[in-house]
């Protein structure tokens, strides 16, 4: 973690940086408005949510080109808006409406946005790490300079499909960069209880070859932007993929109906303590990009856009009955009744 | 007799089996120091200890197979998939290996495992988490399936999985884990597998069901009684092996049958019943069966159309008055 917050030379514009900061904020405060409309039984299923691991996916998505590919397990909320999802369509899926991402057919574990290169949300852990090679393999083989860049837990770390794909994404050097969002946890399992190897470098990287192996406090945006942009550099150059451990927290329970027994409120407080946003809300009042006055403004304009997203979901409509026959191969579909 | 829920007969059964038989240990994902994800192993960690309530990584295709292997060397492994739908995860362990094993190895080897957790569509969940397995499981040839619908079944039936020396997969019905009824306390009762169970007697028709449609069904055939029909409602209990006598004797005294599952229509459960039902007691019947089935689709996220893909009571009242052409 050689990454200092305050070095000399940022690798953002001023511009870029405020965004990084709103999507950040953004993704916060769908969450915990997520958290009480579930609470009301609007949100069903299961909700897995992000907040504390905003800079992870807003810092390493934000230097990918429109281009690229981004896949991610079911916490996809952050990872969704962060790849430019506008959050009206994240909550009316949230709330099972027609004006879903997914029309109302996934639901909070699975987002998709194809035009975004949003290749969705999936909620059998690990079962998404190999489609993160196929991409790349498409792109090597096209020829195109697109990188794929996936994101999973430290759970699915102990799944077999994602060694599968490790050896063939080092042994055919694709252009992805594998970033595992290591918050500790395994639902209510820490880490030291499903990890023979605690260092996530070791076990991600080396074994399979690939160009590099890097742990980062994915606490500080920049941080994570700034190692995604070298892994990103060496995939379009051919030198195959990079594994990144992200070192995070997750601030609420596995998902919503999780107690959160397991770990104390003491822990949770010193974790509050290296907030990613409010972090980098630091570093830039230190360079005179934000001030008081400023964040406010920013604050009650993101404040809007998710009361906003709120009511255009509620109102939004409910899928059609017969839509239950739609898109599940192409048209017409003949049921085996 | 004591009135517990179903997943508290769950872990009465597994308690128990566990205290007469050093051999049977319970693993898989949250088991112990969670006390399980649906809350069916609470306080067996306190009770057994670590060495025989095991916290897994979730490892599916791995812990399946190092079940399977301490199996076939003497042990008599509970493994614990957290949802049904995760259990692909380790099919190849499942199925060619935990149902292969005894005839490839010409009868040298038992595989005394039990593979259980709940499967459903349970409110919400969408295509990955709402899976019905049954009828790809029962599909092989060495496999053993039941389903309990009360929680009494539940605990006899488990406990005859643990003590049997062949794999079975046990599912238990996220929607059921919370209903509550007598259960034996007797430490010897077993519902042996392969008995399926009246759950309630009739003479107009049989509605041939398991798991939650039994409770639907139960349902449908008090209405139907309002209506001066007489459902007899014939609970499988176990998918593989078929109790097809249980249910000649039904449809032989009724000569209507209905089959009620959540899976879908084509190649499932009903499907397989029907085809044994015609060869055996085709001229016992006064009508064809008809089924009640999920929807030939995925399952969706949106709650009315999920709700409007299952079997519900409405549907099997409809496919009763079918066979009884009103
Ligand atoms: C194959 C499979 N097994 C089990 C589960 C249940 N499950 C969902 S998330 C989860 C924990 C995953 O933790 P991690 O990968 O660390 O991701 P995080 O929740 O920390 O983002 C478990 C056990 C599942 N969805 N899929």
């Amino acid at each position: 973690m050689a990454h200092a917050q305050t070095e000399a030379k940022p690798i953002v514009e001023r511009e870029q940086a405020l965004d990084w900061l709103r999507q950040m904020l953004v993704i916060r405060r769908f969450e915990e408005r997520s958290a009480m409309l579930y609470q009301r039984q609007k949100i069903g299923g299961f909700c897995h949510l992000y907040s504390g691991q905003e800079a992870c996916a807003v810092g390493s998505i934000g230097v990918l080109r429109d281009d690229d590919y981004v896949i991610t397990a079911y916490r996809d909320h952050g990872h969704a808006i962060a790849r430019g999802m506008d959050p009206k369509a994240g909550m009316a899926e949230m709330l099972g409406k027609a004006a879903g991402c997914s029309k109302g057919k996934g639901g909070s574990m699975h987002f998709f946005q194809v035009d975004r290169n949003f290749m969705g949300g999936h909620a059998i852990v690990g079962s998404h790490i190999p489609l993160a090679a196929g991409f790349a393999f498409a792109s090597k083989y096209r020829g195109d300079d697109k990188v794929t860049l996936c994101f999973f837990g430290d759970g699915a770390m102990d799944q077999g499909a994602l060694h599968e794909a490790f050896n063939m994404a080092g042994l055919w050097k694709l252009p992805v960069i594998y970033v595992v969002e290591n918050n500790m946890m395994s639902m209510g399992t820490q880490l030291h209880r499903h990890s023979a190897v605690l260092d996530l470098t070791q076990r991600g990287g080396p074994p399979y070859g690939f160009s590099a192996s890097i742990a980062v406090d994915a606490n500080d945006v920049e941080a994570m932007a700034e190692v995604t942009l070298e892994a990103a550099n060496r995939a379009r150059a051919g030198e195959g993929p990079t594994f990144i451990e992200a070192k995070t927290y997750r601030y609420r329970g596995h998902s919503m109906s999780d107690p959160m027994k397991y770990r104390t409120k003491e822990e949770l407080e010193k974790a509050r303590e290296r907030d990613p946003i409010s972090l980098y809300e630091v570093v830039l009042r230190e360079r005179g990009w934000v001030d008081d006055e400023s964040l406010e403004l920013m604050q009650a304009e993101v404040k809007e856009q998710i009361d906003e997203a709120i009511r255009f979901a509620e109102e939004a409509p409910e899928p059609e009955l017969d839509e239950v026959y739609t898109d599940i191969t192409v048209s017409p579909y003949i049921p085996q009744e | 007799m004591a009135v517990m829920q179903y997943r508290e007969a769950l872990n009465l059964a597994m308690t128990e089996e566990m205290e007469r038989d050093d051999r049977v240990f319970l693993m898989g994902e949250e088991v112990a120091e969670y006390n399980g994800a649906y809350k069916v192993s609470q306080g067996m960690l306190d009770r057994f200890g670590d060495r025989r309530i095991i916290d897994t990584p979730i490892s599916e295709n791995g812990f399946a197979g190092i079940g399977i292997g301490a199996a076939m060397v003497g042990l008599r492994p509970i493994v614990e998939f957290m949802t049904f739908s995760f259990s692909y995860v380790a099919f190849d362990q499942l199925v060619n290996n935990a149902a292969n094993m005894r005839y490839m190895s010409g009868g040298q080897f038992s595989v005394p495992i039990v593979f259980r957790g709940n499967s459903g569509i349970a409110g919400n969940l969408g295509a990955t988490h709402s899976h019905r397995p049954e009828a790809l499981y029962a599909h092989f040839p060495g496999l053993k399936v039941m389903m309990p619908s009360t929680p009494s079944d539940a605990k006899g039936m488990l406990k005859a999985a643990i003590r049997d020396d062949d794999p079975v997969i046990f599912i238990e019905h996220e929607n059921l884990l919370g209903d509550k009824g007598e259960v034996s306390e007797d430490p010897d009762f077993v519902v042996p597998i392969g008995k399926a169970d009246v759950k309630r007697e009739g003479s107009d028709v049989t509605i041939i069901t398991y798991s939650r449609s039994v409770i639907t069904s139960l349902k449908a055939a008090e209405k139907l009684e309002e209506e001066g029909i007489s459902a007899e409602v014939l609970d499988m209990r176990t998918i593989r092996p078929l109790d097809l006598d249980a249910i000649l004797n039904s449809v032989t005294k009724t000569h209507r049958a209905i089959i009620v599952e959540e899976n879908w229509p084509y190649c499932g459960i009903g499907a397989g019943v029907a085809d044994r039902i015609y060869r055996a007691a085709f001229d016992e019947l006064d009508a064809p069966i008809q089924r009640v089935t999920a929807k030939d689709a995925p399952l969706p996220y949106n709650r009315r159309l999920e709700l409007d893909m299952l079997p519900s009571v409405e549907r099997v009242v409809e496919a009763v008055n079918q066979v009884l052409y009103r």
